[in-house]
């Protein structure tokens, strides 16, 4: 008689953690892949008639401009580069592949293979911005409602879509802010910028690079952004206000529409990073609550995928008062034609080179059309449901905590602590993390500084089932113990992915760091053992 | 829809209403109204978002999608000689092949350890470009390279302590409105004057602008007008005489045939990666790049994430990491260099396969190539009545300027007329350098053939003797 497999997968009716182990095919770096002479694609030959006319072209360089030695890059074959690659990409944990909650503010849900698809398509792929406006009708037109959609979520008037990422709009709102009260007479006056420690440290960031001084509010006890900090910090100096809401704890402010009142006063701006959408996606809007500016991502809130870190889209959305002050050009519908727009003489002008990233525009709107208003809402519930029910369990295992806001419920997302098990075990946030990836998922600590002591960020997203949400926690149940009885497999983690625990000091060394090959080659001396 | 039924979302697993009230249960709600208690009441929606009716099933939503995009007629549906920033050039089946993977394309920002892919691919695509630009430390991609030569211009102001940058007096406005809104209350732009026959930086008039005030001299090549500028050295030596650091742009994909711009003496080197094997989507294939030398001063000065390769507790395994990461935003906030964030990774992984597929002969080639075909094309545009072609008597790469005044008309009449013969003609100057008189700016690249350009050479015939 055989033995029933099923039972060994299930203890007491639950699944048993995965076996799961990385993908390692301990591949070189692709420079000791190369032998002398192979090719990986051949380029199309200059024509005879060319050559008879032209002669030798490289002939018109001067010496100086000419480069004299072929660049050492490596040969291959090409089935030996996409076999490389495609190793490379075994290695790597999209979010088509795990249970991604555990890379919280950064909304890791689904990317449909659709949108892909019809991004691909050589009817965006191969259109060049500078064509005339004719032959690109149905690029504008997708922009242009896209627009629109997003005037409908948000309230806001006008958009730019040009911000190539979530950074880049932001930077876009610290420059709207800028122009706006320069436009005023008051450039000199208005130079200070408030955010919260729990707003994005981009917020913070493109503030001082766009020449403010920050000023950078902490919560108050119960972990809500201080009222009576943003009253005291308030000030004829004040330029304006950079916040996220719901916070990266997953904590709406009650008194955001105050928060907007007291800037407001001041002759302040309000600018809101929309990077937390995912869970108030027609709930609330960024008009109701008196913004002047709001940003979204492209590539969290509306699905277009992230790319190993882009290509992704910031849109910019703005008050009509604001509208004159966005990038140019903007885009324009005059009942026939789609066309792009100009003649702006108070924008802030060009953002990036031509009108942002066109196909994740398209990823976006297909995403939104396939939901419209009552998918978009249930994107926003079932994300919180999804939060909500992974907090209680998150919240079950010994030495968890979500601090601030206790007993309440969260949006989309939760700043959990391991405190009490570090304080138990010597084991370390990161560490559970590291551990983590042994199961196949991914896990963050948090961006920096770390004001919950030990921290993670688990955002469950709309996409991941129930059990899916439980065999996650399970996984963190599982670590827990772990850590508890076994600290020592817990601080050597990981076991079973590609690669084990990497030396860092290197990386801080001036004399050992080697951000290419070439550098590598030429310090690995320096490296106990010499290196390889 | 039908009324009263919930609609399950294929993208949303815990739709279905049992599992929804299953969940809900669990955590004693009884509704997801209970979550938004926060939410104050006026600031609640209470009707339905106005937005058009969903498109529920894949086929409906790809029909309407596909019905739309119909309207274009693209760049390769049409000959089209457009560059400008944007190159329309073979992209390899392979680089599509790999940025389309689920693993590669869906992912973001785990650690070494699940990504490891990631970072290596990253490493590799810094390391290649690193060959190309004989440069040691390169960046993980910024967004574009608009806002890679913005970053250059910063690092310089923060390497010298100065405020001055010195910009050749020929690059794109565009570009310069995107530097000059970057650049506002950290530096002074000016623009140096340029040779009107050669387009070359006038060198008297960058002797005279540069101070001990001037951080940086900035340079093209090849430029925005397509010519090169051949006097690298000079306006290096100038840069460093005065204590200034010499940031050059370039176009990669030129650095098979070109000198690398290190070797006349450049500090800092940016561009746009975009010909590397990114479609040209309208414009949304950019990424831009930062190089320079492996001395601390200039890596601590970097905002991007820089990937480095590092040993594990394994010997003989390679691991990779950030260097240097407390440099960053996300490590200290505003007290980082500018910031960092999503940008344009997932092209730097491409353009590291497009180098890995074309090699050091590979690059060769295509640069000899389309020299020898923008060469072609200047001459035998040249030979047609009122045309000159190139405005500028200097070595091109692959872009040039052909003035039309001769012809008695404008570029506008002459692209419209070039259109309706399905031919798309080079970028209408006019506008941005109205020096020029009636210009615009023609790219050739390795897909054109011969006849594609006797093909243009007949029509502009055509069209400049109607």
């Amino acid at each position: 008689m055989s033995r029933d497999i099923m039972q060994e997968r299930y203890v007491d009716g639950n699944p048993r953690l995965r076996r799961f182990h990385q993908a390692r095919w301990d591949e070189p770096v692709i420079f000791e892949l190369s032998r002398e002479g192979q090719r990986g694609i051949l380029v199309p030959e200059v024509e005879r008639g060319i050559r008879d006319t032209v002669g030798d072209a490289l002939s018109t360089l001067p010496e100086g401009l000419r480069r004299s030695n072929l660049p050492a890059l490596p040969e291959l074959s090409q089935p030996q580069v996409l076999r490389h690659y495609d190793r490379l990409s075994q290695e790597n944990l999209g979010t088509d592949l795990n249970v991604d909650v555990g890379q919280g503010t950064c909304t890791m849900k689904y990317s449909p293979k659709i949108n892909d698809q019809l991004a691909r398509s050589p009817k965006v792929a191969e259109l060049h911005p500078l064509q005339d406006e004719d032959t690109v009708q149905g690029i504008l037109e997708i922009m242009f409602r896209f627009e629109e959609i997003l005037k409908a979520i948000s309230g806001m008037d006008r958009f730019s879509l040009q911000p190539a990422a979530g950074s880049a709009a932001i930077y876009t709102n610290t420059s709207i802010i800028r122009a706006y009260h320069a436009h005023r007479g008051e450039a000199e006056q208005r130079d200070e910028i408030i955010t919260t420690i729990f707003s994005h440290p981009s917020n913070a960031a493109c503030a001082q690079t766009a020449g403010f001084k920050v000023i950078t509010l902490y919560p108050d006890e119960r972990g809500y952004p201080d009222l009576a900090a943003l009253k005291a910090a308030v000030s004829e100096r004040t330029a304006g206000l950079m916040i996220t809401n719901p916070e990266d704890t997953g904590i709406y402010n009650p008194k955001i529409e105050e928060f907007v009142r007291v800037v407001h006063e001041v002759g302040g701006l309000c600018a809101y990073d929309q990077a937390n959408a995912n869970g108030i996606l027609g709930i609330t809007r960024a008009r109701e609550a008196g913004f002047d500016l709001c940003h979204f991502n492209l590539h969290k809130t509306f699905s277009a995928p992230h790319g190993c870190g882009g290509p992704g889209a910031g849109v910019v959305g703005a008050t009509q008062e604001l509208a004159r002050f966005l990038p140019v050009p903007l885009l324009a519908f005059d009942g026939e034609h789609y066309h792009l727009d100009w003649d702006r003489p108070d924008s802030i002008g060009k953002i990036g080179p031509f009108y942002g990233n066109a196909s994740v525009i398209l990823k976006a709107y297909a995403w939104a059309m396939s939901l419209g208003a009552e998918g978009l809402r249930e994107v926003a519930e079932i994300a919180v449901l999804n939060n909500n029910y992974l907090l209680a369990k998150v919240l079950d295992i010994p030495g968890a905590s979500a601090p601030y806001a206790e007993g309440k419920r969260r949006i989309e997302q939760v700043r959990y602590s391991w405190q009490e098990l570090a304080e138990g075990t010597d084991v370390r946030s990161e560490e559970i993390g590291l551990r983590a990836a042994d199961f196949g998922v991914h896990y963050w600590t948090s961006h920096h500084p770390f004001v919950v002591p030990e921290p993670c960020t688990l955002e469950p997203t709309e996409s991941y089932a129930k059990d899916e949400l439980d065999e996650y926690a399970a996984i963190l149940a599982h670590v827990a113990e772990e850590a508890r009885i076994d600290p020592e497999l817990v601080k050597t983690a990981p076991h079973r992915s590609t690669i084990h625990s990497i030396e860092h000091e290197p990386l801080d060394d001036p004399e050992r760091w080697a951000v290419t090959w070439r550098a590598y080659k030429r310090k690995v001396k320096s490296y106990p053992g010499g290196g390889k | 829809m039908n009324k009263g039924k919930a609609t399950v979302y294929p993208y949303i697993p815990n739709s279905v209403p049992a599992v929804k009230e299953e969940m809900l249960r669990a955590v004693d709600a009884q509704s997801t109204e209970e979550f938004y208690e926060d939410v104050p009441e006026v600031l609640r929606l209470r009707e339905p978002l106005e937005l058009p009716p969903p498109l529920l099933s894949e086929h409906e939503l790809k029909r309407h999608v596909e019905g739309i995009l119909a309207r274009n007629r693209t760049a390769g549906e049409y000959l089209s000689f457009l560059g400008a920033g944007c190159y329309q050039h073979h992209v390899p089946a392979v680089c599509d092949e790999v940025n389309g993977r689920g693993e590669f394309l869906t992912a973001y920002a785990g650690e070494p350890y699940d990504d490891h892919g990631r970072f290596q691919a990253l490493f590799e695509y810094a390391s290649m470009m690193g060959e190309l630009l004989e440069m040691d430390v390169v960046n993980v991609p910024t967004y574009d390279g608009f806002q890679a030569a913005a970053t250059s211009l910063r690092m310089a102001a923060r390497l010298t302590g100065r405020r001055g940058a010195l910009l050749c007096g020929t690059i794109s406005p565009q570009k310069l409105s995107k530097i000059a809104d970057y650049c506002q209350r950290s530096m002074e732009l000016r623009l140096v004057e340029y040779s009107p026959e050669t387009g070359q930086m006038a060198l008297d008039a960058l002797r005279d602008a540069i101070s001990e005030e001037t951080a940086a001299v900035y340079v093209e090549n090849p430029s925005y007008l397509g010519f090169l500028e051949v006097q690298g050295k000079e306006i290096a030596a100038l840069a460093h005489e005065a204590g200034a650091e010499c940031v050059v742009d370039v176009n990669p994909l030129s650095l098979g045939v070109l000198a690398p711009p290190v070797t006349y003496g450049a500090d800092i080197v940016c561009g746009d990666i975009q010909p590397l094997g990114m479609h040209m989507q309208f414009g949304g294939g950019q990424a831009g790049f930062i190089a320079s030398r492996d001395e601390v001063r200039y890596v601590m000065e970097y905002p991007s994430r820089l990937f480095g390769i590092a040993p594990t507790r394994v010997p003989g395994e390679y691991g990779f990491g950030d260097v240097a990461y407390e440099r960053t935003s996300f490590a200290v906030r505003e007290e980082g260099k500018e910031w960092v964030g999503t940008a344009a990774a997932l092209w730097g992984i491409t353009a590291g396969v497009y180098l890995a597929l074309m090699g050091p002969q590979g690059m060769a080639e295509i640069g000899e190539g389309i020299m020898a075909r923008a060469r072609y094309a200047m001459l035998r545009m040249d030979d047609i009545d009122g045309v000159q072609a190139p405005a500028f008597d200097a070595p091109h790469f692959q872009e040039f300027v052909v003035r039309f005044d001769g012809t008695g008309k404008t570029v506008a009449e002459i692209n419209g007329a070039l259109q309706t013969r399905g031919i798309l003609g080079g970028k209408d100057l006019s506008q941005e350098f109205p020096a020029l008189g009636q210009s615009a700016l023609y790219c050739l690249s390795e897909v054109h053939t011969q006849a594609d350009i006797d093909q243009l050479v007949l029509a502009l015939r055509e069209v400049v003797a109607e």
